[in-house]
């Protein structure tokens, strides 16, 4: 799938490359004094809101340091990767290898971002995590090069299980789609839930993206639990919300869910949301004054409200800077710069957090209920969650 | 499973396969009279959706909301029929192929131009809103059981309009043999008109009564539009009594899979086509 835009773009980009690097020898621009960042975001698509949010947040953590990085300037290249993973190696490849960019960062999709994995990898190219919570990335196939800014797809489950017994709610049914992202976020809840005393009576799934519940929900009024645990985002988040409510469901049965089920569907879902409890890293209405400094600049900025993918964006933004200035701008000492950003210490929207050794955020999860299409901060879930980063090895 | 859940879901897959039905009938109206394949459904489907939520807001009523949106829908089935479709009755189904894959692309992107790419909720009417009690923690939706009430209403319509009025004998007769029907002096083109019209009325009228359960969302056509062709094959290309049958096997198949073997649930809707068509290759009634 090419859209025109896409042509334009990268049509415009050959000429870009044409008319400024081939004239050039090859090392001087290498050495040229931008550094060359890229962006490998969804910009057509359902995630498209998404991409220009991460975009938007990344561009003001640099606009807050002048627009340089490590005193040099940047200049920015873009791929809209169309959240297309059969082209997730071509489109990083073409960044790395045609625009020669130093840093990567990309993307929201986790099948993409396995393709960018394996360029980064064969590549050493840094590559920055701003939303893709695939497991993956940070355990088993881990790099000194990769690092994360957001979520792993089991931190905000692993957040849920212990405030769900605390709540009395000791017998629960879990509910997802049968794919990676859903399985990984059951790991988290599994092992919370259980931990801390819970049954897990039944785990319910239907193939991605269906979004024909009825059945399922039928069946979890004939288990009667004391709640019921999910993990759904988007579209099919805002269906299974107002289904739930629909069936009546929500009268007798609390809904938990991963924080992404009521992460920009609460206007589509409307009053069926209305008091479910959700687990994540950020609120929009996180009470801190650096949240709310946050929130103003980057309306004024943009003239949209942020979300937790603008968040996530910025804080891309702020270890980018902190890298760098560490190393004076010379982000091919890799060394230091790894090791900077390694035991860098995140002052984010989100609250403080600080990376875990296999590169993922060890991060706070807050305890969010739905009040009136808002994600209300009751409390915190869990402090400092980490990722366990099972089968990490760096080297 | 105890006989009380047994009839819900029961009713469950029944509700889901006459959903299937309206979906898949102007599908395969349109094969089976015009011969032509219409992977470009599914975005009517959508149309009608985004239509009945940007009506229903402008409105406030969702059943003025789909009066306009059907008629503004077969309208628009007419002028693509008018510019597009006639010119390839005769070509090769690759071609048809290409075309309506190019249209699916051309509605998305209208679509992301005239309502953006958010994902939005149709409210369901006030008087509709509310729930029959069933056990003591389930209640059933009563909007579901009018969509329901809807769909069959339209199946019985568009059986008495097929088999016992004068229009509908000329539409069979059209796809029996073109030829000899225009040289009867029926105007065939008008009749393919109006049946290209129907279908993707039927589809938006699909979109528009599954909106306020569904929600409203992009790239929603494509997801529904592969079941469509699964409806339409195991029911035999171009039979509306075939289609029906079928949706009503496909959903009661889709809700007992997803609750007694949840792990193959995915599969199974398939594996029932692949058997059907071991069987019968032309589908379970034959054009």
């Amino acid at each position: 799938m090419t859209t025109r835009r896409i042509v334009l773009t990268r049509g415009a980009a050959v000429i870009g490359a044409a008319s400024s690097g081939l004239l050039l020898p090859q090392i001087v621009r290498a050495q040229s004094d931008k550094v060359r960042v890229g962006f490998m975001l969804p910009y057509t698509g359902t995630f498209a809101q998404l991409g220009v949010a991460i975009e938007n947040g990344f561009r003001m953590a640099l606009n807050e340091q002048g627009g340089k990085l490590g005193g040099r300037e940047v200049e920015f290249f873009k791929v809209d990767d169309e959240s297309n993973p059969a082209k997730g190696i071509e489109n990083a490849q073409r960044l790395v290898q045609r625009d020669k960019v130093d840093v990567l960062v990309g993307t929201v999709h986790s099948g993409v971002q396995m393709g960018i994995h394996k360029v980064a990898r064969d590549t050493g190219v840094l590559n920055l995590i701003p939303n893709a919570g695939v497991h993956a990335a940070t355990r088993n196939l881990c790099a000194p090069n990769v690092f994360r800014t957001s979520f792993s797809n089991s931190q905000p489950t692993l957040a849920l299980g212990k405030t769900m017994v605390d709540r009395g709610h000791k017998k629960a049914v879990w509910i997802t789609w049968n794919y990676a992202a859903g399985d990984e976020a059951f790991e988290g809840f599994e092992q919370s839930y259980t931990a801390a005393g819970g049954t897990i009576i039944k785990k319910l799934g239907l193939p991605f993206p269906n979004v024909e519940f009825q059945a399922l929900l039928t069946e979890i009024a004939a288990l009667k639990p004391d709640a019921v645990a999910c993990f759904f985002a988007g579209g099919g988040a805002a269906k299974f919300l107002r289904d739930y409510a629909a069936a009546g469901l929500n009268k007798n049965i609390q809904l938990y869910g991963s924080g992404f089920l009521t992460e920009g569907v609460l206007d589509a879902a409307g009053a069926a949301a209305e008091g479910v409890l959700t687990t994540m890293h950020y609120s929009d209405l996180l009470d801190t004054q650096r949240n709310k400094n946050f929130r103003l600049n980057y309306a004024k900025t943009f003239k949209l409200q942020p979300d937790v993918y603008a968040v996530q964006g910025y804080d891309t933004g702020l270890l980018l800077v902190q890298g760098a200035n560490a190393v004076k701008g010379d982000l091919n000492n890799k060394k230091a710069l790894y090791a900077a950003m390694e035991g860098a210490t995140i002052d984010s929207p989100r609250g403080k957090w600080t990376m875990s050794k296999s590169h993922n955020p060890i991060q706070d999860m807050y305890m969010r209920q739905v009040v009136g299409n808002q994600n209300k901060v009751i409390g915190i879930a869990a402090k400092a969650v980490a990722d366990p980063g099972t089968g990490c090895r760096m080297g | 499973m105890d006989f009380a859940n047994f009839l819900i879901q029961l009713l469950n897959g029944l509700q889901y396969g006459l959903l299937l039905f309206m979906l898949a009938a102007g599908l395969t109206l349109i094969f089976g009279i015009m011969g032509v394949v219409n992977l470009a459904h599914g975005s009517f489907y959508m149309l009608g959706a985004y239509m009945a939520w940007s009506f229903t807001a402008a409105f406030d009523s969702l059943l003025l909301a789909i009066i306009v949106g059907t008629a503004l829908s077969v309208l628009l089935g007419l002028a693509l029929e008018w510019v597009l479709f006639r010119h390839f009755y005769k070509r090769d189904h690759l071609d048809q192929v290409l075309l309506t894959f190019g249209l699916i692309y051309i509605f998305e992107e209208v679509r992301s131009l005239l309502w953006g790419d958010d994902v939005h909720a149709v409210q369901v009417p006030e008087l509709l809103n509310w729930s029959i009690p069933l056990t003591e923690n389930l209640s059933y939706p009563v909007y579901r059981l009018v969509m329901s009430g809807i769909c069959v209403l339209l199946a019985l319509g568009l059986y008495l309009l097929i088999s016992k009025t004068r229009l509908g004998m000329k539409i069979r007769a059209g796809a029996f043999n073109r030829d000899m029907t225009e040289a009867l002096g029926i105007n065939i083109r008008l009749i393919h008109a109006v049946v290209f019209g129907l279908g993707v009325g039927l589809a938006a009228i699909a979109g528009m009564i599954a909106a306020p359960i569904s929600s409203v969302y992009p790239n929603m056509g494509g997801s529904v539009l592969i079941m469509c062709f699964v409806v339409v094959v195991i029911g035999g290309i171009g039979s509306v009594r075939g289609a029906l049958i079928s949706a009503l096997l496909v959903g009661l198949v889709d809700t007992f899979g997803k609750v007694l073997v949840p792990q193959i649930a995915g599969m199974l809707v398939y594996m029932l086509m692949a058997a059907v068509l071991l069987y019968k290759p032309e589908g379970l009634f034959k054009h």
